[in-house]
C-alpha cells in the first residue's frame, strides 16, 4: 500500500529518471536501449535480442546502459524495431545477431550502426524515429506510453503523469462532473458503432441498482486488427486507471476485462498490471483514502468473434455460449447477471486519462466536427509501413495509405481499402480523400469497425474479398438467429458459385435481395453488418462481379477457377526466381530466356506471380 | 483396472485439485475450460464430468460451450501443430495458398489430425504478426512472410523428425 | 386502472392502449391481429431467434422484435408492411431451405407450425436452395425418436428441458450454421439424463422431436387371433383425445373412446383408473405404515416414471423414499395377467395388454425389468394418446360420430379418486382420501383437499388426520421437484408426504398428449381446462374414494388379501436402483 505522499514521490522521483525516454536533451549520463516486446516482434526473436542485449552489457560490465522492453513503436513492418535513447536513434529489423555490434559501436563508441538504419521510401536513411514519414502524420494520445514505457513497470506508468487523473477524479470531481468532462470532449466508442462515450456513462449513472458492473471489452475479433491488443501490451494501466474513473462516474466498484485467451502477452501484461495496482493500493478497498474501492479481474474469452458484441461478451462473461442478447434492454440497465452495466472497448479507455488531465476542450480541439479526438487504425496489406498508427479524426484516406503507409508495394496499383473488418465495406479509390470520421465512412457503405485498415493491390478480386469476408461471418456466426444463420452461408455458396463462374444473372439478384434482409431482420450487430463486404463491393465494383458472372473472368487471376497463369514473354527476364518459388517445379526454361508454367502442374498458388520482380507474370 | 480407467482416474484427481481454485459459480465456467485446455491440450469428457459435477451444470451446457468456442477441442491436437492466419493482412498476401498446401500435403482438413497423430491443421484469425504476413506458425513458432516453398520446407524438417 | 399506466400505440392502423410492459405481440393480440411466431413460446422462450415476429415500427431503423419488444408511448406499427411480409418470406424461405421436407410423410403432417407458416406466406419453391446440415435421427431409447433434420433451431425444446424442467439433456451444440440441438457428445438420448418426460416433443413446432410409435406392433397383435388383447385407458387420455378430433379442449370423450378401442378390436376395454384405485389402496396403506413407524419420511409417490428415472439417475440416494408401489399401469397389467387370468381362465401368455397413456417415460416403464412377475411382463405396450388418435382415424372410424360405450366388466369400475389422478394434486388427494378415512376409522363427510388443486408448481398442505399432523406437498414439473429433493436431502425439509409429477401440471400435460400450437398454449390455459374435466368426472362419481370401490373390494377378497399383504407385494410393487446419470 502506498500513500498518496508517496505516489508524488515516485512519480517525481521516476520522471526525472526517465526523462531520457521524451527528451533527446535529457541530462543522463544512462542510455536506454528500448526493445519492442509487441506480438509482432516477439515473434521476430525480440526476447532473444534482450537477453542478447543484457549478456554482453553484462560480459563487459557496462553499468549505465539498461535494456528496457516496450509496447509497440507501430512501424510493424521494420521490425524487431530497437531505440537507443536518448538519441533517439531507430534501428529497425535487427536480429540477435546484431546486439554485439550495436553494444560496441553505438553504445561504447557512439557511433551510429548505419547499416541497422531505417530506409525512407524516398531512400532516405533515418536516424531518428520522428523523422520517419510514417510518423508525421499521426498524433499520439492512446498510444502515448507504447514503446515508451516498461509496461510491467506501474513506477514507469506513474512517472509519465500515471492514475493522476484518478487522484484528480477522486479527491476534486464528482461523478457528474466526470461524466459531463467526457461528454464534452466528444469522445465516442472506439469499438465500431461510434456510440458517444458521455452518454453511455450517463445512462448507467442514472440506472438504479444495488450493484453495477463496468466492463473493458478487449475481445478484439476483427481479423488483421491489432490496435486494442498493442495497447494492452504496451500501456496495460492506462486502461485499469480509465475503468477506474468509469466505476467512480457510474457507481461500480467491480470491473471484468474481457480479453481473448489468444492474446497471452497482453493477458499477462493485465495481470502483472492489476497485481502492481493493487500492490499500491491503487486497486481495492478505499483508494487514496477515500470512499471509493474498486477491483478488475480478467475473463479470458475463447475464440468467438461475436463475443465482440457487447451482449454476447455479457453472456460469455456470465460462463455460457457467447449468443447475444436482444436489445433493449440495453447493458446500461439490465447487463452482466442482469445489473447495469459499463462496457466501453480498449482504446475507448485509452482515451480516458488524457481527456482528465488536458481536459474536455483540448481533446475536442481534434478531429471534426461529430468525430473527435485521434483514430488507431492497425495498417496491413499491400501496404509498405505495416503498422499500427494513430491519427487524429478527419485525416483522409489517401493520407493513410500514402503518406503514413508509403504506398502500395512492387509498384502496383491502389484498388481499395477495407475499414471496419467483417462488419465494413470496401473503400474504392474514387473515395480516397475522404475524411475518416464515422458519419463519412457509413455515408460511403463502410463503417469505422474498431480500426483495422486493410489495403489492397489490383491483383485482389473484390469478389473473393466478400467471400473471405462471408465465410469469415458464416464460421463465426453464433447460429441463433434465422438471417445470419443460414442467409450467410446461403451468401458464401451464392459467392462460391460467382468465383467459380458458375453463376448466372438470377444469383446475383438473389444475393442482393439476401444481403439487403439479413442486415435489415437480423438480431445482432454482427448479422446487421455482416452484408456489407458484399453490398460495398456490390456498389463499387459491379463490373467484377459481371465479368465472373458473363464472361467467366476474374481480372485478379484470385480466383482459382477462372485463373490461368501464364508467363510474359516480352516482359520475362528469365532470372529464374518464379522458378526457384515453385512449389510443384510447373516453371521451365534456361536463364535469361523467357520461362514458360506447366498448366498441368501449376496448383495456381500464386507464389511466383507475388516473386516476379517483372510483373511479368500475370493470372 | 484398464487403461481407460486409469486415465479417467488421473484426470479426476487432477480435475478435482485444479477445481479447488475456483468457487462453485457456473460463470466460472469458460475459465475452467480454459485451463483444462491448456493443461491436457484438449477437454478430456472425464474433465467434463467432473465440472458437471462441480458446478452443476448439464453436461450438454457444458459441451454446448465447448463446441461454441474455437479454442477448446475434444481431441487431442497433433505433435505439431500447424496453424496458418487467416487474419485478413495474411488473406490479402497469400496465406489461403499456404493453407491449401499445408492441407494437401498431409491429406486432412482444418481442425483434423493425421492418423499417426503427428501434424494437425488450424486456422487462425490474426496471431498478431501482420507485420510479417503471411504468417503460419507451428507449435507457437512462427514463420513470417512464408511462400508456399518456404512452408513445403519447413514440412519437411518436421517430416524427418522420428521422435 | 389508471390512465397513466396505459400506453396508447397504433397497430396496424387501429388504436390500442394496453399496459405498459406489454409485448407488441400481446397488443397486436388485443386488435385481434395475429403476428406469426416460431420460435416464441408463452413464459417458456422468449427470445427473439426466429426473426419470424419482426414488425416495422415507424421512425425506428430495423425491424422490431415483437415477441419480446416492449411497448412505447405513440408507437405506430405495422405487421403487414410489404417490407415486412417480404422479409419474413426470405426468412421462412430460409429455414425451408435447411428443412427435411418430407411433409407428407411427418408424424406432424396437418399439425406442424413450419407448414402452417409455409401454407399462410404461399411458398410454393424454396429459392434459397443450399447444403442442408446432416444428423443422424436417434431412435435408440423406448421413449422418444430425435430427427433432428426437421430442426429448425427455435430452442423451445432447450428451454422447456433446461428451465422448465431444470434437466439440461439437450442444448445447442457447435455454432452458425453447424448449429444443432443435441446432447453430450451426440449421445442418444438413452445414454444421458433425458428423463423420458416428453415435454420437448409438445414444445417442438415441427417433427424434429416425436414419441417412439408402437402402433405397428398393437396392429399385429390386434390381428393375430391367437393374442387376447386387452387395453386400458389413462385417466387423462379421455379429456384430451377428442382435440386430436376437432373437439374443444377439455371434452371428457370416455364413451367415444371406449367405443373406438372396441371397434379397433380390442377384446376387453378396462380403465386405468381401476389401476390408479388399486395403487390407492396399496400406497395410503403403505404411508399409514411408514408415517406410523416413522420409516424413511417423507414418503413419495412413484407412479410417475419419469420421476422415477430422475430420481434415479439424479438423487440416488433418496431413492428408499419413494413408494414401492407400481404405478397404476403396471399394476392393472400385472392384475390382468393374474387375478383377471385366472378367474376367466385365460392363459396369461396369451394375453398382450395395451396401455394407452398421456406419456411416453410410461412406454420406457413398462419394459424396466422389474416390470414383470414370473417371467411375465405386466404391460406389453404403451401407446400415447396421439397414437391411438392415428389407429382411430387409420381404422377409419368417425370418432365424433361414435355411440358412447363403456368400459368391460369387471374392471372397468373406477372411483373419481382414480380419476383425479391425472392432474397434479391428484394422488395427494385420492391417498389423502383413503388415508384420512382408514386412520381415522370411519368415512369422513369432508375429503376435497382444495389446497393440492391448481396449477401451481409447488403446493402444501399440513392436514389433520387422527389427531396428527401430516404435511404434504405436491409438485410438479422437475425443476421444482429438484427443489424440493434438495430440501429433503439438505434435512431442511419437514413432509411426510410428498407427490411428484415430472409434466407440469400432472398426465394431463404429459409427453404423450395432443399437441398444442404455440398459439393456442399462449391464449388458453390447457392445463386448467383438462384438469377441470378431470375433477367433473370425480364430481359425478358416486364413488369418490378408493377403499370403497367394489371392485377392489372384490379383488382383494378373491386375490390380493390386504394392501400390503406379501401377495400384493409380489404383483403390485417394484424397487428402484441407482442409475448412472450419464452412461457414456
Amino acid at each position: 500500500m502506498k500513500t498518496l505522499e508517496e505516489i508524488h514521490q515516485i512519480r517525481e522521483q521516476k520522471r526525472k529518471e526517465l526523462d531520457l525516454r521524451v527528451n533527446t536533451a535529457a541530462d543522463t549520463r544512462e542510455k536506454h536501449i528500448l526493445v519492442c516486446r509487441g506480438t509482432g516482434c516477439t515473434s521476430s526473436n525480440s526476447p532473444d535480442i534482450i537477453d542478447n542485449f543484457r549478456k554482453i552489457l553484462k560480459e563487459k560490465n557496462i553499468q549505465n546502459v539498461r535494456v528496457i522492453r516496450t509496447g509497440c513503436f507501430g512501424l510493424c513492418a521494420k521490425g524487431p524495431i530497437v531505440i537507443v535513447r536518448p538519441e533517439d536513434t531507430f534501428y529497425a529489423m535487427v536480429t540477435p545477431d546484431d546486439c554485439r555490434e550495436i553494444i560496441e559501436k553505438h553504445i561504447e563508441k557512439g557511433e551510429i550502426v548505419e547499416r541497422l538504419l531505417c530506409k525512407d521510401l524516398d531512400n532516405k536513411m533515418v536516424k531518428r524515429l520522428d523523422e520517419l514519414n510514417f510518423y508525421k502524420k499521426q498524433k499520439r494520445i492512446a498510444l502515448k506510453n507504447c514503446g515508451v514505457i516498461d509496461p510491467e513497470q506501474i513506477d514507469e506508468y506513474i512517472a509519465f503523469d500515471g492514475y493522476k487523473a484518478l487522484e484528480q477524479v477522486l479527491t476534486s470531481m464528482t461523478p457528474e462532473e466526470v461524466i459531463n468532462e467526457i461528454s464534452e470532449s466528444g469522445l465516442r466508442g472506439r469499438g465500431g458503432a461510434g456510440f458517444p462515450t458521455g452518454k453511455k456513462w450517463l445512462f448507467t449513472s442514472q440506472a438504479k441498482s444495488d450493484k453495477k458492473y463496468v466492463v473493458c471489452n478487449a475481445d478484439e475479433g476483427d481479423p488483421g486488427a491489432f490496435m486494442d491488443r498493442s495497447i494492452l501490451e504496451g500501456d496495460p494501466h492506462s486502461v485499469l486507471e480509465a475503468m477506474e474513473i468509469a466505476g467512480y462516474s457510474v457507481g461500480a466498484d467491480k470491473g471484468y476485462i474481457y480479453v481473448r485467451a489468444e492474446y497471452p502477452i497482453a493477458v499477462q501484461r493485465l495481470q502483472v498490471a492489476i497485481e502492481q495496482a493493487r500492490d499500491y493500493g491503487l486497486l481495492g478497498k478505499n483508494i487514496f483514502g477515500t470512499n471509493f474501492s474498486f477491483d478488475i479481474e480478467i475473463r479470458l474469452g475463447a475464440g468467438a468473434f461475436v463475443c465482440g458484441e457487447e451482449t454476447a461478451l455479457l453472456e460469455s462473461i456470465e460462463g455460457r455460449r457467447g449468443q447475444p442478447r436482444l436489445k433493449p434492454p440495453y447493458p446500461a440497465n439490465s447487463g452482466l447477471w442482469g445489473k447495469p452495466t459499463l462496457i466501453n472497448n480498449v482504446e475507448t479507455f485509452a482515451n480516458i486519462t488524457r481527456i482528465i488531465l488536458n481536459g474536455a476542450k483540448w481533446y475536442a480541439s481534434i478531429g471534426t466536427e461529430k468525430s473527435k479526438g485521434t483514430k488507431v487504425f492497425a495498417l496491413g496489406g499491400n501496404v509498405n509501413n505495416i503498422g499500427l498508427v494513430e491519427v487524429p479524426m478527419g485525416t483522409t484516406l489517401r493520407e493513410i495509405v500514402f503518406d503514413i503507409g508509403g504506398g502500395i508495394p512492387n509498384g502496383r496499383e491502389f484498388k481499395a481499402a477495407q475499414t471496419g473488418g467483417p462488419s465494413g465495406g470496401c473503400i474504392p479509390s474514387e473515395h480516397l480523400d475522404i475524411p475518416i470520421d464515422y458519419e463519412s465512412l457509413s455515408s460511403i457503405g463502410s463503417m469505422m469497425g474498431s480500426g483495422g485498415l486493410i489495403v489492397m493491390d489490383d491483383s485482389k478480386c473484390m469478389v473473393n474479398i466478400s467471400k473471405f469476408y462471408l465465410d469469415f461471418t458464416v464460421s463465426e456466426s453464433c447460429g441463433k438467429c434465422t438471417p445470419c444463420r443460414i442467409g450467410t452461408k446461403r451468401m458464401s455458396e451464392l459467392l462460391e458459385k460467382i468465383c467459380n463462374g458458375e453463376a448466372d444473372e438470377d444469383d446475383l439478384y438473389k444475393l442482393e435481395k439476401l444481403a439487403l434482409n439479413i442486415k435489415e431482420s437480423s438480431l445482432c450487430g454482427l448479422g446487421q453488418t455482416a452484408p456489407n463486404p458484399v453490398l460495398s463491393t456490390l456498389k463499387y465494383f459491379r463490373d467484377e462481379y459481371m465479368e465472373h458472372i458473363k464472361y467467366k473472368r476474374c481480372r485478379a487471376g484470385q480466383c482459382k477457377a477462372l485463373a490461368n497463369i501464364e508467363i510474359d514473354p516480352e516482359k520475362c527476364r528469365g532470372c529464374g526466381i518464379c522458378q526457384r518459388n515453385c512449389p510443384v517445379n510447373a516453371i521451365t526454361g534456361d536463364p535469361g530466356k523467357p520461362h514458360k508454367i506447366d498448366p498441368y502442374i501449376c496448383i495456381k498458388c500464386g507464389t511466383c506471380v507475388e516473386k516476379c520482380p517483372f510483373l511479368a507474370i500475370k493470372k | 483396472m484398464s487403461e481407460k480407467n486409469c486415465m479417467d482416474e488421473k484426470i479426476s484427481n487432477e480435475m478435482q485439485k485444479l477445481l479447488k481454485k475456483y468457487s462453485k459459480d457456473k460463470s466460472n465456467l469458460i475459465q475452467i475450460l480454459n485451463q483444462v485446455q491448456e493443461k491436457y491440450g484438449y477437454i478430456p469428457k472425464q474433465a467434463q464430468f467432473e465440472i458437471s459435477n462441480y458446478l452443476s451444470i448439464p453436461m450438454a451446457e457444458i459441451y454446448g460451450v465447448i463446441t461454441f468456442y474455437s479454442r477448446f477441442n475434444l481431441q487431442p491436437k497433433g505433435k505439431y501443430s500447424i496453424s496458418v492466419c487467416l487474419g485478413t493482412a495474411c488473406f490479402v498476401k497469400g496465406s489461403q495458398a499456404l493453407l491449401d498446401r499445408v492441407k494437401e500435403r498431409l491429406k486432412i482438413e482444418e481442425g483434423q489430425t493425421t492418423p499417426d497423430g503427428k501434424f494437425s491443421i488450424d486456422s487462425t484469425r490474426c496471431v498478431g504478426a501482420c507485420g510479417l504476413a503471411p504468417v503460419f506458425t507451428v507449435n507457437n513458432k512462427v514463420y513470417g512472410k512464408a511462400t508456399v516453398k518456404d512452408l513445403d520446407e519447413v514440412l519437411d524438417e518436421y517430416m524427418k523428425k522420428n521422435d | 386502472m389508471l390512465e397513466e399506466n396505459l400506453v396508447t400505440l397504433i397497430i396496424d392502423n387501429k388504436v390500442v392502449k394496453v399496459k405498459q410492459g406489454t409485448t407488441i405481440l400481446q397488443a397486436a393480440k388485443q386488435v385481434n391481429v395475429d403476428i406469426p411466431t416460431l420460435c416464441f413460446l408463452k413464459d417458456i422462450n422468449e427470445v427473439g431467434d426466429c426473426r419470424m415476429c419482426i414488425v416495422e415500427v415507424e421512425g425506428k431503423k430495423g425491424f422490431a422484435t415483437s415477441c419480446i419488444q416492449k411497448v412505447e408511448e405513440g408507437m405506430v406499427i405495422h405487421t403487414h408492411s410489404p417490407a415486412v411480409m417480404e422479409a419474413r418470406r426470405v426468412i421462412l424461405d430460409l429455414i425451408l431451405s435447411n428443412h427435411h421436407r418430407d411433409c407428407l410423410t411427418c408424424s406432424r403432417n396437418g399439425n406442424c407450425e413450419l407448414q402452417a407458416l409455409a401454407m399462410k406466406f404461399n411458398i410454393h419453391q424454396v429459392q434459397f436452395e443450399g447444403d442442408m446440415t446432416d444428423h443422424k435421427i436417434d431412435d435408440k431409447s423406448p421413449a422418444i425418436v430425435r430427427d433432428f433434420n426437421k430442426c429448425i433451431l427455435c430452442r423451445r425444446c432447450v428451454a422447456t428441458c433446461k428451465n422448465v424442467q431444470g434437466i439440461g439433456a439437450i442444448d445447442c451444440m457447435n455454432r452458425g450454421f453447424e448449429s444443432s440441438i443435441s446432447t453430450v457428445g451426440n449421445h442418444s438420448l438413452n445414454d444421458v439424463n433425458c428423463t423420458f418426460c416428453g415435454q420437448c416433443i409438445e414444445s417442438c413446432p415441427t417433427g424434429a422431436l416425436r414419441e417412439k410409435e408402437n402402433i405397428k406392433d398393437v396392429w399385429r397383435k390386434l390381428k393375430d387371433p391367437e393374442v387376447y388383447t386387452v387395453v386400458q385407458t389413462a385417466p387423462s387420455v379421455r379429456v384430451a383425445l377428442g382435440e386430436e378430433f376437432g373437439m374443444p379442449i377439455g371434452t371428457n370423450v370416455v364413451g367415444k373412446m371406449v367405443a373406438a378401442l372396441k371397434s379397433l378390436g380390442f377384446d376387453k376395454v378396462f380403465d386405468t383408473n381401476t389401476g390408479a384405485d388399486l395403487t390407492i389402496m396399496e400406497e395410503a396403506n403403505e404411508f399409514i405404515e411408514r408415517f406410523t413407524n416413522n420409516d424413511c419420511l417423507p414418503m413419495i409417490t412413484s407412479c410417475c416414471p419419469g420421476w422415477v428415472r430422475f430420481a434415479e439417475k439424479d438423487y440416488p440416494d433418496l431413492l428408499d423414499h419413494l413408494s414401492s408401489c407400481k404405478s397404476p399401469h403396471q399394476m392393472f397389467g400385472a392384475i390382468v395377467k393374474s387375478y383377471y387370468a385366472k378367474k376367466y381362465n385365460i392363459d396369461p401368455k396369451k394375453i398382450c395388454t395395451v396401455s394407452i397413456m398421456p406419456c411416453i417415460a410410461k412406454k420406457y416403464e413398462c419394459q424396466r425389468e422389474e416390470m414383470e412377475v414370473d417371467g411375465i411382463r405386466d404391460v406389453d405396450y404403451v401407446i400415447t394418446t396421439r397414437e391411438l388418435s392415428r389407429m382411430i382415424k387409420q381404422a377409419n372410424i368417425e370418432f365424433t360420430k361414435l355411440e358412447d360405450d363403456a368400459f368391460d366388466a369387471p374392471m372397468g369400475e373406477a372411483t373419481g379418486a382414480g380419476a383425479i389422478f391425472g392432474t397434479t394434486g391428484g394422488v395427494m388427494e385420492a391417498a389423502l382420501r383413503t388415508a384420512a378415512d382408514t386412520m381415522e376409522g370411519k368415512d369422513l363427510p369432508k375429503f376435497e383437499y382444495e389446497a393440492v388443486r391448481g396449477g401451481k408448481g409447488r403446493k402444501e398442505t399440513t392436514v389433520e388426520i387422527a389427531g396428527k399432523q401430516i404435511k404434504a406437498v405436491v409438485v410438479s414439473g422437475l425443476s421444482n421437484a429438484r427443489k424440493v429433493l434438495d430440501e429433503i436431502r439438505e434435512g431442511k425439509a419437514d413432509y411426510q408426504f410428498v407427490e411428484i409429477m415430472a409434466c407440469p401440471g400432472g398426465c394431463i400435460m404429459g409427453g404423450g398428449q395432443p399437441i398444442k400450437s404455440s398459439k393456442i398454449r399462449s391464449e388458453v390455459d390447457v392445463r386448467k381446462l383438462r384438469a377441470n374435466a378431470l375433477y367433473t368426472i370425480d364430481e359425478k362419481s358416486i364413488i369418490r374414494k378408493a377403499h370403497e370401490s367394489p371392485v377392489m373390494k372384490q379383488m382383494y377378497e378373491e386375490f390380493l388379501q390386504k394392501p400390503g399383504s406379501e401377495i400384493a407385494h409380489k404383483y403390485l410393487h417394484t424397487k428402484y436402483t441407482p442409475k448412472k446419470l450419464y452412461d457414456i
